[in-house]
């Protein structure tokens, strides 16, 4: 086995243990250890960006999601000083359901997968650098891209407007 | 067992599971939140894939798009959880029932 498909299979792993841990933590269910968990799946999801040769996503992946959504998420948990969920009784119904309903959602899935004939292009020569990427936002897609940057400014404002001491 | 399009797919499909299971199993918004995010990845990864195995660069520039909104869609779901909470002290969703008939 080369080392790439190696490498894919340590960094799968790594992201669906983590993956697991933030959901589904039996040791903890402080929501701290959800969001450090989350930290480590998206880091070794960067790796598998590395592995598909999207340089330039997995900086952004790593930048964005591990550095400043994650900080948002650990901010809101300080401010909220949440302890420890309390051993609430699970609603076995509620459960069940959840679990019988995920469990049919991947079986169709990984059916359609296998009925499906997925035949890549022979010679794999893409890279996803930073300057292949600029090049195609800043001229097949520069008006989502600035559409993008309005969405941002709306919910700059409205964060803003959400978190002002007397909400009416 | 050579590395494919299917195999990073599997891994995807596994990973918006997680978090659909998250989403509906756990009663903290927070985890909810992470939780929707983790589905988020999972739909990142995706295309990702499709892109390197179909040698076209569009499916990255989607994901960049989907990073930028999916911070956008955070910011202000967390501040509506801050909102939420100062008016409710909880942030346990079986304790925002004000909409139940």
């Amino acid at each position: 086995m080369a080392i790439p498909d190696i490498l894919f299979y340590v960094f799968a792993a790594l992201t669906l243990l983590c993956g697991v841990l933030v959901v589904a933590n039996p040791f903890s269910r402080n929501p701290i250890t959800s969001a450090m968990f989350l930290v480590l799946t998206i880091v070794s999801m960067a790796g598998l960006f590395m592995l598909l040769h999207a340089f330039f996503l997995a900086a952004v992946q790593i930048l964005v999601y591990a550095g400043a959504v994650m900080v948002l998420f650990l901010f809101v948990i300080m401010l909220l000083d949440l302890k420890e969920e309390q051993r609430r009784k699970i609603k076995m119904f509620g459960f069940v359901g959840g679990l019988v309903s995920v469990g049919a959602i991947i079986l169709i899935a990984l059916r359609c997968l296998r009925a499906t004939n997925l035949n890549a292009q022979s010679p794999l020569t893409l890279e996803g650098g930073t300057a292949e990427l600029g090049n195609l936002l800043f001229k097949q897609y520069v008006l989502p891209f600035e559409v993008v940057s309005v969405l941002l400014l709306v919910a700059m404002v409205g964060v803003i407007l959400l978190s002002k001491k007397d909400l009416k | 067992m050579n590395v494919g399009l299917e195999q990073y797919l599997v891994v995807s499909f596994l990973l918006f599971a997680l978090g659909l299971l998250g989403v509906v199993v756990r009663r903290n918004l927070l985890v909810i939140y992470m939780s929707l995010e983790l589905m988020l990845n999972a739909a990142n990864l995706a295309l990702v894939a499709f892109s390197w195995f179909n040698n076209k660069l569009d499916g990255q520039v989607l994901v960049f798009f989907i990073i930028t909104v999916a911070a956008a869609e955070v910011a202000v779901g967390l501040a509506l959880i801050v909102a939420l909470y100062r008016k409710r002290q909880s942030a346990h969703v079986e304790d925002l029932t004000t909409m139940k008939l």
